[in-house]
């Protein structure tokens, strides 16, 4: 049937988290980071400077929805009313689209400072993988930029353009990393293409040539991990180095990106997606802490 | 003296039968997965249509992306050689030429010889490329043709942000869903592609007359737009522009057997 439900491969897995032992009730200072992206919005709670609750959802097409379609995900999971917070800072490339926000912060800013805190101090690249761009960022102990490159005029290596294969194959995009390394024996292929549009057409020849879907995957993940790699390596890497993102939970390019990188990612037990928002809730934070919150 | 081009590009094969100077035949076909049989399929119906025998032909030359599978040709003629002698060919007072084709442009200053002065290309990005407005007629639901027609009755200019194919496809599904006018969408399209191909020329300069072949110079709306980006009276488009390399491809043949006499 034709307007049967087709299965959207691109769908990646939403998320919502609360932290159970955490009280907002004591609070002083309920900041709140928002961070809309092209594809995906996340907003992050936090209560005196600490985690207390995130949403994670896709972006829909009314951005200003989509970072209250995100606060309301997080704040579902709690008790807390939503006119409790003392201050919200937007982020992200549809931070202007913010309405209930009283500011908003470069992405670029909030990464470094959000990577500084999830990842912790330590961090000195962070490299962000995002639906519609790939920013390499340099900061400080603190968290503060102090150098940084972004390439957000071409869909190679980002978020969307693995979006578009994902569509192409028929693989979901949660199973994507797994799948690109399902190929065994076979011999290993390449797509030479770096615009999307062509490395799509590259891989219907591949596939019609009769090479797997798996060996095809694995060949666009690579292509997109030297494509990240060519924007890294330009910046240059300090370490410790991580990863904020979605693509951070990407296997399949991650894997093949670090080895180009020589190094090893830091780890955290946080969404590497929420990073922006909690770096835009930290400033929140400080603003408060200054005194230079919201007029009550 | 018959000389035959051959023009294996990303989506069709051309293949054009040139006697004295004259196009006598013409051949278009996809050229899909198998490239071998679409050479030979458009020169089939280059010399039936021309009413020639393979015997009577003196030379083939082959050009376009996909020239290597062209295995038949005498010798390759590079696309910007190719495109150069083709605006000279019909124009002969152009002094820049612009070729636009599914997946690459080039642009080039030539001389009055039908000789690239200075030429610069674009292989590697959708963005410019007739891909693009193919991709953007689908997420509009309309024909390319069609898309050119309601840019041209658009009075409105929305910019496009995106310059990316890929970003530029959500851009304009994002249009469609604020429920701006399809008149209004196209025009946008047409207006960043229109962008695109004339900063390409002017990286060679603009020279008057200015000529453009390949098949997105088909789109009247486009061709419009160009014209007043670049503030010119003419923008000279010959017919069934998307033969234009082979005929230049066949004009280069041409001369190299009147050189060889």
């Amino acid at each position: 049937m034709m307007d049967e439900q087709k299965q959207e491969f691109w769908r990646w897995a939403e998320s919502n988290w609360k932290d159970p032992d955490m009280d907002w009730k004591d609070a002083q200072h309920v900041t709140v980071g928002i961070d809309v992206g092209s594809i995906s919005s996340q907003a992050v709670i936090m209560v005196d400077g600490r985690i207390f609750a995130y949403g994670n959802r896709r972006t829909g097409f009314d951005s200003a929805k989509s970072g209250r379609n995100a606060l309301n995900y997080a704040l579902e999971l709690t008790d807390m009313p939503g006119d409790r917070m003392d201050y919200c800072v937007g982020t992200g490339y549809g931070r202007v689209n913010v309405p209930f926000a009283d500011r908003s912060i470069t992405e670029i800013a909030c990464h470094a400072r959000g990577a500084n805190f999830i990842y912790g101090p330590w961090v000195r690249t962070v490299l962000d993988v995002g639906g519609q761009d790939i920013k390499a960022i340099q900061c400080d102990e603190k968290g503060r930029v102090s150098n940084f490159l972004m390439n957000d005029k071409c869909a190679a290596g980002t978020g969307r353009g693995m979006e578009v294969f994902s569509e192409l194959l028929g693989i979901s995009v949660n199973e994507v990393g797994e799948r690109s390394f399902e190929y065994e024996g076979a011999e290993p292929v390449s797509i030479s293409s770096t615009c999307v549009v062509y490395a799509k057409s590259e891989a219907l020849r591949l596939l019609r040539k009769g090479r797997t879907t798996e060996q095809v995957l694995a060949a666009y993940c690579e292509a997109m991990a030297t494509r990240i790699y060519s924007i890294v390596e330009r910046l240059g890497v300090n370490p410790e180095f991580a990863v904020t993102g979605g693509m951070a939970k990407n296997r399949g390019v991650m894997d093949r990106l670090m080895p180009m990188i020589g190094l090893e990612r830091m780890t955290t037990k946080w969404d590497p997606q929420i990073a922006g928002a909690a770096g835009a809730a930290l400033f929140g934070y400080a603003l408060c802490r200054k005194g230079k919150g919201r007029k009550k | 003296m018959t000389t035959v081009g051959i023009d294996c590009g990303a989506k069709t094969t051309k293949t054009v039968i040139l006697r004295d100077g004259q196009v006598i035949g013409k051949g278009k076909v996809l050229t899909g997965f198998d490239q071998g049989e679409a050479i030979s399929e458009s020169l089939g119906q280059a010399l039936g249509s021309a009413g020639v025998s393979r015997e009577e032909i003196r030379k083939i030359a082959g050009t376009g992306s996909r020239v290597n599978a062209i295995k038949i040709a005498d010798t390759q003629i590079n696309d910007s050689d190719a495109m150069a002698k083709a605006a000279n060919y019909f124009f002969p007072n152009s002094r820049t030429v612009v070729d636009v084709g599914a997946e690459e442009g080039r642009a080039a200053k030539i001389d009055a010889n039908g000789n690239v002065l200075d030429f610069a290309v674009n292989e590697e990005c959708a963005a410019g490329a007739g891909v693009f407005i193919e991709t953007m007629a689908r997420a509009l639901e309309v024909t390319v043709e069609e898309m050119g027609r309601l840019a041209l009755k658009s009075a409105k200019k929305i910019p496009m942000n995106a310059q990316c194919a890929v970003f530029a496809e959500s851009e304009v599904v994002g249009l469609i869903h604020a429920k701006t006018d399809k008149t209004d969408i196209s025009r946008a399209i047409h207006d960043a592609m229109a962008g695109r191909i004339v900063s390409m020329i002017r990286q060679v300069g603009v020279h008057e007359d200015v000529v453009m072949i390949g098949g997105v110079a088909r789109n009247p709306g486009l061709v419009e737009l160009m014209k007043k980006e670049l503030h010119l009276e003419n923008l000279l488009v010959p017919d069934d522009p998307e033969f234009g390399t082979a005929v230049g491809a066949a004009v280069v043949a041409a001369e190299v057997c009147l050189k060889g006499r």
